[in-house]
């Protein structure tokens, strides 16, 4: 087994657990971490196929890393406005789940708090 | 099949793609340098500008009759990225150039500038209108795959947010979930992307078409791209964060998101399956498609059915009419193809106008009644007859009864399934609109009989007019002419998915 091929597989089994901690994990920061896990398995596979130089049959090739660098920009963007939210739950309901007891009676159209 | 060198140049007239693009990112960014007190002017003030470059490139496509082709700083891809209006491309642009000013213009009462003090919301509400806007034509103009990536994730943290401006809890435990559903799209994207490139050393959809084999890592890659956007397009069974998350949004916002923010995902499944994979044997990936569009037409209706606030009726009517759009994969291919196109094109462009009417209309009726429970809707259409004649008028294109651009798209689609033998989807769709009739005498009938409520206010009749202007968009697309299905087939390659 190739270096590559290991890393490969590694960033596979990255993408396959943080999935099931997606999936699974009740509560939201756990989720926010297993999409992450999920993020850093790809990045890993784009770095095997950069390691590869592609179809393009380079040496090694440059494209790949300037995605995963975007890719690493949109994750953490995302997590931030995740974590963001989750905070913003807790405060205005005591407590950061995703499953509340029922909706409550809008008041009016929803807007114009804050 | 080899690259046309045609697909990879720029062209006349190209400098107005990034125009479409750049010109909204232009006024997110001035709405935070500037501030907030100005940032419902310059939203207001540049869309005009926008919906104007949109119309001036459908009327460059339309009068080329080949697609648009813009290169970022000249460099031809696989070095540079490029940018393509086809005709599709085209009319999304038109629709989301007049949604967004609708449903700015009846935001104006929610998130007017307060005289004294900045308030946050309604800078963030007149960012992120901006931020969706040009992301949205990133999504309909992008013409590589990792660009598109960028346009989607764009889309969707502009898309989060507006719908929990008022900060109650359920909102933002709706956005919460929405956000989880698109971030697991996004990664299921990227790997996808991830394999494309590894298999074929490009990303651009001109240069990719013509390499794509059927061969397990293409077959990888298109599941995998496919599963991350419908997560994003909320089909059944990936929907469970769109109720919700639409339904507690402000109305303006409500009409944004299921008018024009789930076409954008949308659009990329066309494009990954009509553009880039058109190589690949497409019975089996259109059949699945359909079928879980078949599950979400039923379940969606059926849900709308049993729904007690009108807010969340018309979500979950949203559920249903998303179905629709995934009927045209499996008859992608054969002498049908064209009417199976046009009719998921207009499906998707009809859906915005009578959603965005219907949505703006239930704010209405909220914001007059004090509450959306449809068992107090008594008597309400009397106090208040435009805003129902809207609700009812966008209803009308739901259900697919005539004059309705959403009667052409069905009847379309049915036709197409008919030609083609595969009479199952006709069937969905007829009992689709069924039950939508359904839904809808749920809200119509009580509303109008009984006796007249007291309302809180009465509607002011600028908003309702805004919401009757997006109902009778719907209803005029039921007489777009032979030409406007032509226009839709410039860019697109004769054969459709019919290669195999």
């Amino acid at each position: 087994m190739t270096s590559a091929t290991l890393a490969g597989l590694v960033g596979a089994a990255l993408v396959g657990l943080g999935l099931y901690g997606l999936i699974a994990n009740p509560q939201p920061l756990r989720k926010i971490l297993a999409f992450n896990l999920m993020g850093s398995g790809v990045f890993l596979v784009f770095g095997i196929v950069a390691r590869k130089g592609a179809g393009a049959g380079l040496q090694a090739d440059p494209v790949p890393q300037a995605m995963v660098i975007t890719g690493i920009v949109v994750a953490f963007a995302a997590s931030a406005l995740a974590v963001a939210l989750v905070l913003r739950l807790f405060e205005a309901a005591g407590r950061a789940t995703l499953n509340p007891d029922g909706w409550t009676e809008p008041p009016g159209d929803g807007a114009g708090a804050e | 099949m080899t690259v046309d060198s045609s697909a990879i140049a720029a062209t006349a007239g190209g400098s107005l793609l990034p125009l479409a693009i750049l010109v909204p990112a232009l006024g997110v960014l001035l709405s935070f340098l500037i501030g907030g007190r100005r940032a419902e002017w310059i939203a207001l003030g540049l869309m005009p500008l926008e919906f104007a470059v949109a119309v001036a490139i459908a009327c460059l496509v339309w009068r080329s009759g080949q697609p648009l082709v813009y290169t970022l700083a000249g460099y031809a891809p696989p070095l540079g990225i490029a940018l393509r209006a086809d005709g599709f491309s085209a009319v999304m642009l038109l629709t989301a150039g007049l949604i967004a000013p609708a449903a700015a213009l009846y935001a104006r009462t929610n998130f007017a500038t307060p005289p004294e003090t900045e308030k946050r919301a309604p800078l963030v509400f007149w960012t992120l209108l901006q931020g969706i806007h040009a992301a949205l034509s990133l999504v309909f103009l992008g013409g590589d795959l990792f660009n598109l990536y960028v346009g989607l994730e764009l889309l969707t943290f502009a898309a989060v947010p507006l719908g929990s401006l008022d900060g109650r809890p359920e909102t933002v435990a709706a956005a919460l979930r929405y956000l989880l559903f698109a971030l697991f799209g996004s990664v299921f994207y990227l790997l996808g992307v991830a394999l494309l490139y590894g298999a074929y050393g490009t990303l651009d959809i001109a240069l990719l078409a013509p390499l794509v084999r059927p061969e397990p890592a293409v077959w990888l890659a298109a599941g995998l791209i496919t599963a991350g956007l419908l997560a994003k397009t909320a089909l059944f069974p990936l929907h469970l964060w769109l109720p919700p998350a639409h339904a507690n949004a402000p109305a303006a916002a409500s009409a944004v998101l299921s008018g024009l923010v789930v076409k954008g995902s949308f659009f990329l499944v066309v494009r990954l399956w009509f553009d880039v994979l058109a190589a690949l044997p497409g019975v089996i990936p259109g059949t699945i498609l359909a079928g879980l569009g078949s599950a979400a037409i039923l379940f969606g209706s059926v849900l709308a059915l049993r729904q007690a606030r009108l807010k969340l009726l018309i979500a979950y009517s949203t559920v249903a009419q998303i179905g629709y759009l995934f009927m045209m994969f499996p008859l992608a291919s054969g002498p049908w193809a064209a009417d199976a196109f046009s009719g998921g094109v207009m499906q998707a462009i009809s859906h915005a106008f009578a959603k965005a009417a219907m949505f703006l209309s239930a704010g209405l009726v909220a914001e007059s009644l004090g509450h959306d429970r449809i068992a107090g809707l008594d008597g309400a259409a009397r106090a208040m007859p435009v805003t129902f004649l809207a609700l009812g008028l966008g209803g009308l294109s739901l259900m697919g009864l005539p004059p309705s651009g959403g009667f052409v798209a069905k009847w379309l689609l049915m036709k197409a399934s008919i030609a083609s033998g595969q009479w199952l989807w006709a069937i969905v769709m007829a009992a689709g609109g069924l039950l939508a009739g359904g839904y809808l005498y749920r809200v119509l009938a009580p509303a109008l009989s009984g006796e007249s409520p007291a309302l809180k206010k009465a509607p002011a009749r600028s908003r309702e007019s805004i919401a009757l202007a997006l109902a009778l968009v719907a209803l005029l697309l039921a007489f777009a002419p032979p030409s406007f299905f032509a226009f839709l087939q410039i860019g697109r390659p004769a054969a459709g998915l019919a290669l195999q």
